[in-house]
């Protein structure tokens, strides 16, 4: 790489041009804005600390209440089961909406088009119903012999109910950010890898997929932090243990519904960031290969194994340099 | 239908068995005629150059070599193996998605675009098929890959990303990651269209190597010098139709056809 403009003095003796100094344009309305906003958050601060109606020892007193912790974990568990459900569902959908089998396309469709279209608080009353609809749920051959059955109660309990309505219903909002982000990869990479003889499950799993998870994942993160507060609507199944319930009954018993809300709200941005950050180190994970490429970081090992075998040759094409 | 493999390995020198056969290949785009009944043959060792304006099929003609594209009409054997198709009793039966697999890994190909995979470093790129088509263990796998990105000058750029590589350097990965599946026979699709020009030649000298050791190779392409230099035929292509072909000497320097004769014009 050739030196064009900053000629410094350099050791070899080259003159240097006298770099540009010049004075910064002005931005006064900047301080005007930055001064009413530092107003407005020590207002809201002063408010905060003296407002009697914030009842803040009684959010010292419950924010790490077992109950309260109890609820965090019910919600948490109940996010990340219905995620997971609903990665897994999204996958198989985007995938078939892809697909050379008109059936597949038209059920995904279709899969879609009614989770989607149905308000998840419907859903959620409709799968703590399911046990009126089918109080027996029987496993046998159409048509023919039972081979066991059981009590719908049983097994689809509040809990697992609420996961199925939450999976499902976001498995349809996934399964788009899914198509989407697969559609967002190149057709050469199908080609490449289908003209190398890869099968097509194996090039959607280790080339399309790896590659679309980059345009996936901060939508799926979005997705995440929305399910965390939708659980607060299982109540419709109902299921009664998870953050929002619990908090709603503690400011009920208390008559304090100020300060149970700032407890639970502490805790869903507490959990929102926690999301945030595992979702930056997924992010960097997929972004292996295009995002923060600055200076290839040059495996040394690699480069000695690499030096080895160049060493035992001697016609090498030159290099281009610059890059 | 004979099988596979054959016998002809045994002599590295070139012999004049044909490796492709292509008879009355018709291909349609809808109602659109890009195809219209091709006959060539490439004998094995020899480098087969293909020329001729955009849209007069030559590309099309090599996805179809390797079923990239869907044959309307005609046959084409590699090997002396009828292409993605079975002829039962006279009845053409289409091959299964792992056939069709199969006789691709004995076909490399070398794309205008590189098509590198973003996100695998080039060592990851040239391994990625012998490991997980062919089954072969990882380390026996880099071992090669090395010898093969050295064969092409970028052994030092083994855990490079694509994108941290220069246009030239790419398709030298792509043509590596091709030859790792050790293939009888390698397609080039325009491999130095989308390349810069100071970076042409490097590409084009690890093509002329490849000639050398005998691998049996189509190339489409502009690059006249490298037909006239390396190549064992020469194709030209136009309206779907082969216009003019025979020794690359002869055609550019002497050539018989109107069409051929414009063409020539524009591109030396």
């Amino acid at each position: 790489m050739k030196t064009q403009t900053a000629e410094t003095t350099a050791p070899d003796g080259t003159k240097a041009p006298a770099l540009i100094d010049a004075i910064p344009v002005r931005h006064p309305g900047r301080w005007v804005g930055a001064g009413i906003l530092v107003l407005l958050v020590a207002l809201i601060g002063q408010n905060l600390a003296t407002n009697p109606q914030f009842h803040w020892d009684t959010v010292g007193l419950y924010l790490l209440d077992i109950n309260v912790i109890r609820g965090v974990g019910w919600t948490l568990l109940l996010t990340v089961l219905s995620m997971a459900l609903a990665v897994g569902l999204a996958i198989l959908l985007a995938f078939m909406r892809q697909s050379d089998n008109p059936i597949f396309r038209w059920t995904s469709w279709f899969w879609v088009w009614f989770f989607r279209g149905t308000p998840v608080y419907t859903q959620l009353i409709f799968w703590g119903l399911v046990a009126v609809l089918y109080p027996k749920i029987a496993v046998g051959v159409p048509f023919g012999p039972e081979l066991f059955s059981f009590t719908t109660q049983d097994v689809l309990t509040a809990f697992w109910a609420a996961v199925l309505g939450l999976g499902l219903n976001e498995s349809a909002y996934l399964a788009e950010i899914f198509r989407a982000g697969l559609k967002s990869v190149d057709k050469g990479q199908m080609e490449a890898a289908e003209a190398l003889g890869m099968r097509k499950g194996k090039i959607m799993w280790r080339i399309i997929l790896p590659q679309a998870m980059r345009v996936i994942v901060p939508p799926t993160g979005n997705e995440t932090i929305g399910m965390l507060k939708t659980t607060s609507l299982v109540l419709a199944v109902p299921f009664t243990l998870d953050l929002t319930f619990v908090t709603n009954s503690l400011a009920n018993r208390t008559y304090l519904p100020i300060p149970l809300l700032i407890v639970s709200a502490a805790w869903y941005l507490f959990i929102t960031s926690l999301l945030m950050v595992g979702q930056h180190f997924i992010e960097k994970h997929y972004g292996k290969g295009i995002d923060n490429l600055a200076p290839a970081a040059v495996n040394p090992a690699a480069l000695k194994a690499a030096k080895a075998v160049t060493a035992t040759k001697t016609n090498e094409i030159p290099e281009e340099s610059g890059r | 239908m004979s099988s596979a493999t054959t016998d002809t390995n045994l002599s590295p020198t070139p012999t004049t068995s044909p490796l492709v056969r292509i008879e009355g290949l018709h291909k349609y785009y809808g109602h659109h005629h890009v195809l219209q009944g091709i006959d060539m043959t490439v004998n094995e060792g020899e480098v087969a150059v293909l020329i001729g304006p955009s849209g007069s099929g030559k590309s099309t003609l090599l996805r179809c070599i390797n079923q990239l594209e869907t044959i309307s009409a005609g046959r084409i054997y590699v090997d002396d193996e009828l292409v993605g198709y079975k002829d039962k009793a006279g009845r053409l039966h289409e091959l299964n998605v792992k056939d069709i697999a199969r006789q691709r890994r004995n076909i490399g190909m070398v794309f205008q675009r590189f098509n590198l995979f973003g996100h695998k470093t080039a060592l990851e790129n040239v391994i990625e098929a012998p490991v997980h088509v062919k089954g072969q263990p990882r380390i026996t796998a880099k071992r090669k890959a090395l010898e093969l990105l050295d064969r092409v000058g970028l052994a030092s750029r083994a855990d490079y990303y694509p994108a941290q590589l220069s246009g030239g350097q790419q398709q030298r990965v792509a043509i590596a990651r091709a030859l790792a599946m050790e293939p009888e026979l390698m397609l080039f699709d325009e491999p130095t269209s989308a390349l810069d020009p100071e970076l042409v030649g490097d590409v084009l000298t690890v093509m002329k190597d490849l000639a050398k050791s005998g691998m049996t190779m189509v190339v489409v392409t502009h690059e006249i010098g490298f037909a006239r230099e390396v190549g064992d035929t020469l194709t030209f292509m136009d309206g779907g139709v082969v216009v003019e072909s025979g020794d690359p000497r002869d055609v550019i320097a002497n050539p018989q056809q109107e069409r051929t004769i414009n063409f020539l014009s524009k591109v030396l």
